[in-house]
């Protein structure tokens, strides 16, 4: 077994909203290995995206300890954190999150500017299948199209991990399969470590583990002996 | 009981309270986003201040200068002459269209004011022996009218009795004809001819070396030998009468008598000052309170727009609840009129105050004897229509846009902006920008109107500091061209009558006097076509080392032997160009007409200036040489000396000192640079910080999700705010530009709106002015930008990426 690439432990999150106090994670334990593909499922609350968060750097956990590779990213600075993601983190949102102003192509080299060893954005984009649609504006594609472009943009600067947040939340079952197929591509091709967040069941089966949230505690740690490939999946 | 008194957290009250939960929302979107309804409030205020200021000083002092010249009865015609019979008062007073004359006896004096090395200069003006002058009126401060019993009474001007603390009962000494007396204040007054006192030689009043007294006409008339006769005329008209007959009679019957020709008021020297004031205040109403105007409605139209697309839902939803689009509609327009409402308030607190200040300037400057300050209710009420008007106006795309969305269409997120393919290629093309500028220049040309318009806001805070600063340059040239380059003497003395050239060795000969150098100045008419101009020629000597006349390039010109140098003004006036025949009308001389070739063209900045050669002037009049006065370079070590000396010499009437003029000229204007460029300054600042926050928070409500996007991809903080800052930059650096442009255009038409026969101003507008323009609003820019970084710094990531766009 690989070492793991991400350890979360007893990650706790508790929010402050005005008086009350929300717990979003109670003492969260998992573990990420190189290569895997994790899907994390769970009702709206469970604390999911909270902990996605906490990985990506992008929020701080209340307690606990969440290491990335022999980083305890619960010490990071500001500064350190926006470096972590630039170099180490690819997400993908379910709203896409696309500069409106820039072309797809433009899109994808917004990131490779900045990265230390980024692929061509003409390559990231063909790896999605959208090479002719490179000169293209957010506002001219659809929404898979919109998705495939921002895990272009996730990709490219050849991350160890990827977060995806909800990545087919907004897409029909027949758009959804085409950016599955890009994760898992991606995951076969380049070895990149992926968590999924996802409303959806059937996105499950492509997975190498899943972990079911609930009330900000994992609930349950499934390892998927026959995992089903993207077009087998449906919604 | 209800849920409210027993639960302090309950629901807020509907029932019997008499604020509606709309204008609640309206309440707190204002407390909300006040900084933004601030700035825009106060460019508002600029607006509604200045309307009140400018306005209500033009209606003060038109109003005041008018009360003043009907209830003292100011005269409409002024002819000077060298000496008439009083006899022909019935043949003047046989003009149709007059309603009163004075015939007067008005003489230039020297004084030796007590406590002052330096001699004054004051006009002795007679009144009549008994009773009240028909016309130019005095009013009487304190004391009395002098009596024509008592020799030696005066009453004097009031600014030139408070410069020398003077009291009824306090004694001066004149030079009178020669002879030294010594006078006795009666009484302190006032009078509509000198409203705007201004002494020999000098371009800014100053009141202790100039002033004006008036003495019983049998009195005057001993002194001067004037028994049984005049030498000034003052009319006044009937409001209905035909000026220019009247002027022509006059000219007809003092012809023989050495009439210098009769003019109106537009040529007499207090009327034509305050006349130029009066232009200016109506430039500054018409230039400045619209620039604010169109700003402010701009800068409602951008937040309000902006509001709406934030809200979208909530009008659906309101929409959909049941609220009329009427209803939803006024609840913005409400919003536009409490900002409109703040601003007015600000701006009339402030136009009531600041027009104070001015009023107190003004009576700086001009002496009324009373000053109307009118605060009529209808100038409010103007500048609060107008700028409520202004706001509404740039409320109403976006509130009619409400107004017509249909709910369903509301509760939809918006369609995504689309951009334009500007700035596309494959990358190489764009290799030299990052996809951060790019960005940015996308954003800036994906709302061109509105970058546009940001651009031309910022402009003219540019602009109206260049017009504000340009009068330093410009000053300071005229200071250094008028008195280092032309009239470079210390002193220029004049005499009452002309005198033979020896009258140079006598002032030569005087203490201190390091150079002298003579003029003959002669009264004529010139003549060209139908075109005619009264005006002075003055003789320069060759090789002049004091008075210089200077060519269109400013380089010192020696005069050619014969032919007429003419300044800038008169050339364009009569339409004379060199090698033209121009004739000339000598009013001394029983009006001889003498044709004379325009043999140069001569740069001028005051009054009417002609030039010929000592000996060519000599020629032209005849009777050989004469001279009028001398212009000295003085010894500074030896001033006393010789104003002690000046002070005992009969032949001189009057006395210019430049190098006081200078200093005076140069305080005055100074300190009335520096309230000015104070209020210009504060003026454009709240502009630019008006358009440049606002500018600056609307870019960051629009693209807060795109930059929180850049954040989590691992830009820093300051690559992301160089988004909001390159467009940003982009606005505020082609606004520099644009603002030069604007503002040299400002500034040519303020130079032109002075232009007059009296002075014009030079139009300069030194580099550093646009350097330091730019500067103030880059500053401004630079700290509405440091407070929007801040807010960029505290962008929520997590937050925005979990919404819809």
């Amino acid at each position: 077994m690989h070492s793991p690439i991400f350890s979360a432990h007893g990650v706790t999150k508790v929010y402050r909203a005005g008086e009350v106090e929300v717990f979003a994670l109670r003492g969260v334990d998992l573990d990420l290995y190189e290569g895997e593909i994790a899907v994390l499922l769970g009702p709206s609350g469970s604390g999911k995206s909270t902990l996605l968060n906490i990985m990506g750097g992008l929020d701080r956990a209340t307690a606990g300890e969440v290491r990335f590779r022999d980083q305890d990213l619960t010490t990071f600075s500001e500064r350190q954190f926006t470096r972590f993601r630039r170099d180490h983190v690819g997400f993908v949102f379910q709203f896409y999150n696309l500069i409106p102003s820039l072309t797809a192509w433009e899109n994808v080299a917004l990131v490779t500017e900045i990265s230390s060893n980024p692929m061509k954005p003409d390559e990231a984009l063909e790896m999605v299948g959208l090479k002719d649609r490179m000169a293209h504006f957010p506002a001219q594609l659809s929404g898979g199209e919109q998705q495939r472009v921002a895990i272009a943009r996730a990709i490219a600067k050849r991350p160890e991990v990827m977060l995806c947040d909800e990545p087919t939340g907004a897409l029909d079952s027949k758009t959804g399969v085409l950016v599955l197929e890009a994760l898992s591509r991606i995951n076969e091709e380049m070895k990149t470590t992926m968590a999924i967040i996802t409303h959806n069941a059937g996105i499950r089966q492509i997975a190498h583990r899943v972990f079911t949230f609930k009330d900000g505690r994992i609930a349950d740690v499934a390892v998927n002996d026959q995992r089903a490939r993207p077009a087998e999946v449906s919604w | 009981m209800s849920p409210s008194t027993t639960n302090g957290h309950g629901p807020p009250k509907l029932a019997g309270s008499a604020v509606s939960v709309l204008d609640r929302k309206l309440l707190r979107d204002i407390l909300r986003m006040w900084a933004q309804v601030l700035a825009i409030s106060l460019v508002m205020a600029c607006g509604v201040a200045t309307i009140v200021i400018a306005v209500g000083a033009y209606r003060s002092l038109e109003q005041t200068r008018t009360a003043f010249y009907d209830r003292y009865r100011f005269a409409t015609v002024f002819s000077g002459l060298t000496r008439a019979p009083l006899h022909l008062r019935e043949r003047i007073t046989s003009i149709a269209g007059g309603s009163g004359l004075e015939l007067r006896i008005v003489k230039p004096v020297l004084l030796d004011m007590p406590g002052m090395a330096e001699p004054a200069t004051a006009i002795a003006v007679s009144i009549p022996d008994r009773g009240e002058p028909t016309v130019n009126r005095l009013y009487l401060r304190i004391g009395r009218l002098p009596e024509s019993g008592r020799p030696g009474e005066v009453a004097v001007t009031e600014r030139f009795a408070t410069a020398h603390r003077m009291a009824p009962g306090s004694t001066f000494h004149a030079i009178l004809n020669g002879r030294k007396r010594t006078l006795s204040v009666t009484g302190i007054v006032l009078t509509p001819e000198y409203i705007y006192a201004l002494g020999p030689g000098d371009m800014v009043p100053d009141p202790r070396r100039f002033g004006v007294f008036f003495m019983p006409r049998a009195v005057l008339a001993g002194i001067f030998d004037m028994d049984g006769a005049f030498n000034d005329v003052a009319i006044r008209t009937q409001r209905s009468a035909d000026i220019q007959a009247i002027e022509d009679a006059v000219d007809r019957i003092l012809k023989p008598f050495g009439g210098t020709g009769a003019h109106g008021r537009a040529d007499q020297i207090s009327h034509a000052f305050l006349d130029n004031e009066l232009i200016q205040l109506r430039a500054m109403a018409a230039v400045i309170p619209p620039v604010f105007l169109f700003v402010s409605a701009f800068l409602v139209n951008m937040i309000l727009s902006r509001l709406i697309v934030l809200e979208r839902e909530q009008i659906g939803l309101m929409k959909a609840v049941g609220y009329g689009s009427g209803a939803i509609g006024w609840h913005y327009a409400k919003l536009t009129l409490v900002i409109a409402l703040i601003g007015i308030s600000i701006g009339a607190g402030a136009g009531n105050w600041l027009g104070h200040g001015l009023t107190t300037l003004y009576a700086r400057f001009f002496s009324f004897p009373f000053l109307i300050f009118q605060q009529s209710l209808d100038l409010y009420a103007i500048a609060a229509a107008t700028s409520a008007l202004a706001a509404l106006l740039g409320a109403a795309r976006a509130i009619w846009s409400i107004v017509t969305l249909p709910p369903a269409v509301a509760m939809q997120p918006p369609a995504p902006a689309r951009y334009r393919a500007f700035l596309t290629g494959d990358g190489r093309l764009l290799s030299a920008f990052s996809q951060l500028t790019i960005m940015a220049f996308r954003h800036l040309v994906r709302w061109p109107v509105r970058s546009l318009l940001t651009t031309l806001g910022t402009s003219l805070a540019v602009a109206l500091l260049v017009t504000a600063l340009f009068s330093f340059d410009s000053i300071a040239f005229m200071v250094d061209t008028v008195f280092f380059r032309a009239e470079r003497q210390d002193a220029t003395l004049s005499f009452g009558v002309e005198q033979s050239p020896r009258a140079l060795q006598s002032v030569a000969a005087m203490p201190g006097v390091l150079r002298a150098e003579p003029f003959r100045a002669t009264a004529v008419i010139l003549h060209h076509g139908y075109r005619e101009r009264r005006l002075v020629i003055s003789s320069v000597p060759q090789r002049a080392d004091l008075a210089r006349v200077l060519d269109l390039d400013l380089d010192p010109i020696d005069p050619p032997s014969a032919g007429l140098m003419l300044s800038e003004r008169v050339a364009s006036l009569l339409h004379l160009r060199i090698g033209d025949l121009a004739e000339v009308e000598l009013i001394e001389k029983a009006h001889q007409m003498v044709r004379v070739p325009v043999t140069s063209i001569v740069q001028s900045y005051v009054g009417l200036a002609v030039y010929m050669r000592a000996e060519a002037l000599d020629r032209l009049v005849g009777g050989g040489p004469r001279i009028s006065g001398v212009r000295v370079s003085i010894d500074p070590a030896r001033l006393g000396d010789l104003y002690t000396a000046i002070k005992q010499m009969p032949a001189v009437a009057s006395i210019a000192l430049q190098g006081v003029s200078r200093q005076r000229f140069r305080e005055t204007i100074g300190e009335n640079i520096t309230i000015m460029t104070s209020v210009y300054t504060a003026l454009a600042v709240i502009i630019a910080f008006g358009v440049v926050y606002n500018s600056a928070r609307i870019q960051l409500s629009e693209r807060a999700r795109e930059l929180a996007g850049l954040r989590v991809l691992g830009f820093t903080r300051s690559e992301v705010s160089s988004v909001l800052l390159i467009e940003l930059t982009t606005i505020v650096a082609l606004a520099q530009p644009l603002g030069w442009i604007l503002g040299y255009l400002f500034s040519w038409s303020v130079v032109r709106g002075f232009e007059s026969d009296l002075f014009r101003i030079p139009f300069v507008v030194n580099r550093s002015t646009f350097a330091l323009a730019s500067l103030v609003v880059l500053a401004v820019a630079t700290i509405s930008a440091l407070i929007v970084r801040r807010r960029i710094d505290s962008l929520d990531l997590v937050r925005v990426l979990k919404t819809r766009d």
